[in-house]
């Protein structure tokens, strides 16, 4: 039961524009205190782009966002509904509309690939003739560029693939909102264009409101409507490309630096 | 005061600092729980038994700090198995999960069962010949040898074999799931994992293990007809007739419980650990190593156990 008069909830944007709408999270592990008064607004339809050195807690953002861990304090809504009260029936529904694509794939090694777009496919949605289920895996599949490894394990996949058919298998639920972690992250150059390329594609196509978690500014660039980058547990700096990066602040510069000036050649 | 004190808020004192109840891993840890927030002003500090930690090294342990957490990891153990319960009841059911997981627990521990089933027989009927020899009874090893198997032997080497076999990779398997994210990313596109990974295997052990002793005494008992009718005068009917003169049906009664509660804890450990592993490939191995331990350890004490309401019901 939260106490009223600590949170401001007056501050939420009324309308239901936003997708996301985060105000004063906390979150904290042990000693650890990772979120420290995070405010962010994912306004419908629009890719934000969350930037930050390792370890301080962009995971964890998205991770409370979908449930997967309890804030200790703060509110977030998802869609327009605080997250903090719902059951377990409700989260079950909240999460249909909800992708997330993880840092490290998380696809089911026991399965195949079609299996594994299949799997939330057909606990969610009742009734589905075999003929559909094959229609939609092969659709979504054909949609990330990897029809052809419909009947292959995953561990027989490269590392790109896999993320890519991570991201198949949430598009198959149609949602609204996709939580990407690091989609780029060890992946080549090309590849990384490639994946920024179907990130682009799944917000026109799908009409998702996305948040993007990344260390590549490259990949920042092509795909954030709005950039937010977090320091020492809070957003610093919100806004667009150039807005967050016109910043003085070391940290920030330093992240730049390495991107687009040290290294070029 | 805090108004969502439940009755698993054992101990609240006042404490320097700010608010200091946090819960760690989230939902999946464990699911009953205070999840609740006090005016910024007020200091408390509340300790739980349930999945909620303390990490403060200014929080006071209730006992101590070792038994506290023994205690602790006791009620998540038996909140696992009261979700388990929970979800075998509330249903639906994924029963193509339940077959293929009843089929790599049960049919591919065949070959090993039958072979180490026919060699205790045998070597069981060897070894008790030359005690009934002095006495010139050996027409009694065909009913000692089944009491022998059916009441304890059959039972004990299924479970102790399939808590190697079965268990350590249960619980490697569901630990990794948990260590690659596979277990949130199950419960992120809104499929219960309990329900798919948990109900499913306990299930399938809680009905193989019993088959498996079944036939384990079957082959058994084949094993120690061959070494009477190698050594002594006999044929197949006579020796099965004597083998069940001295079986009762509590013997049968008792051993089939055993096999039921060999496989429910081989199924249950198993599950628990993989569920729960920590980070890492450690984790992994932890909680395929801890599961092999653990549900030996708890096969013997419920052995102990059974047998000793058998014998009073006898
Ligand atoms: N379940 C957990 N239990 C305890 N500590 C955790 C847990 N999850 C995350 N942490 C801690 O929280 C901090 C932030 O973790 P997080 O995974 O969010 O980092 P990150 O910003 O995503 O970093 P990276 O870019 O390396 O992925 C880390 O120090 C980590 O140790
Ligand atoms: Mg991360």
């Amino acid at each position: 039961m939260i106490d009223k008069s600590t949170q401001p909830e007056s501050s939420l944007p009324a309308n239901t524009e936003m997708a996301i709408s985060i105000r004063e999270l906390y979150k904290s592990f042990g000693d650890l205190h990772v979120l420290r008064g995070v405010d962010l607004d994912v306004p419908k339809g629009k890719n934000v782009v969350v930037l930050g050195r390792s370890g301080t807690g962009k995971s964890v953002l998205i991770k409370i966002i979908s449930g997967l861990l309890t804030a200790d304090r703060g509110i977030v809504k998802v869609l327009g509904t605080e997250v903090s009260r719902l059951n377990e029936k409700q989260w079950r529904e909240l999460r249909l509309k909800i992708g997330f694509s993880f840092q490290n794939s998380a696809l089911y090694d026991s399965m195949t690939v079609r299996e594994n777009l299949e799997f939330p496919l057909v606990r969610n949605v009742k009734n589905l003739s075999r003929a559909e289920i094959n229609k939609s895996v092969e659709e979504v599949l054909d949609s990330v560029g990897l029809l052809r490894t419909i009947n292959q394990m995953p561990s027989e996949l490269s590392g790109g693939q896999r993320k890519r058919i991570g991201i198949a298998r949430t598009l198959i639920m149609n949602p609204e909102i996709m939580l990407y972690d690091e989609p780029t992250a060890g992946l080549d150059p090309t590849t990384c264009i490639e994946i920024n390329e179907l990130i682009n594609e799944v917000k026109e196509r799908y009409h998702t409101s996305s948040i993007l978690i990344t260390h590549d500014l490259t990949c920042a660039k092509m795909t954030g409507d709005k950039l937010a980058m977090l320091l020492d547990g809070k957003f610093v700096r919100q806004g667009t490309f150039d807005e967050v990066f016109a910043s003085d602040e070391e940290q920030i510069r330093s992240f730049y630096n390495y991107n687009f000036t040290e290294n070029k050649v | 005061m805090p108004e969502c004190i439940g009755w698993h808020v054992i101990f609240i004192t006042n404490s320097r600092g700010r608010q200091t109840h946090k819960r760690e891993g989230g939902q999946s840890v464990c699911g009953a729980v205070v999840a609740c927030h006090f005016p910024e002003n007020q200091v408390q500090t509340i300790r739980t038994l349930t999945g909620v930690r303390m990490s403060s090294s200014a929080n006071k342990p209730v006992i101590s700090k070792k038994i506290d957490s023994h205690l602790l990891s006791l009620y998540e153990a038996f909140h696992f198995m009261g979700r388990f319960f929970r979800e075998v009841v509330r249903g639906p059911f994924e029963f193509q999960e339940l077959v293929r997981q009843c089929y790599q627990i049960g049919y591919r521990s065949l070959p090993l069962i039958s072979l180490t089933g026919f060699i205790t027989g045998m070597v069981f009927t060897k070894q008790s010949r030359p005690s009934l020899m002095e006495f010139g009874a050996t027409s009694w090893l065909p009913s000692l040898v089944s009491i022998a198997i059916v009441r304890a032997l059959a039972p004990l080497i299924t479970s102790l074999i399939s808590a190697g076999r079965v268990g350590s990779s249960i619980g490697a398997e569901l630990g990794s799931m948990r260590v690659t994210e596979q277990i949130d990313a199950m419960e992120v596109s809104a499929v219960n994992p309990f329900r798919f990974l948990v109900v499913t295997r306990v299930l399938a052990t809680t009905i193989s293990i019993p088959i498996l002793s079944f036939y384990c005494a079957i082959v058994g008992l084949m094993g120690s007809f061959l070494d009477v009718a190698l050594n002594e005068e006999t044929n197949i009917v006579a020796f099965f007739e004597s083998a069940f003169e001295q079986i009762t049906f509590l013997d049968i009664g008792s051993a089939l419980v055993k096999a039921v509660a060999y496989g429910f804890t081989i199924g249950m450990v198993g599950c628990y650990k993989g569920y729960n592993a920590g980070q890492g490939t450690q984790g992994v191995g932890r909680a395929a190593n801890t599961s092999v331990v653990l549900s030996m350890f708890l096969i013997f004490l419920e052995e102990v156990a059974i047998v000793q309401v058998t014998n009073w019901i006898r």
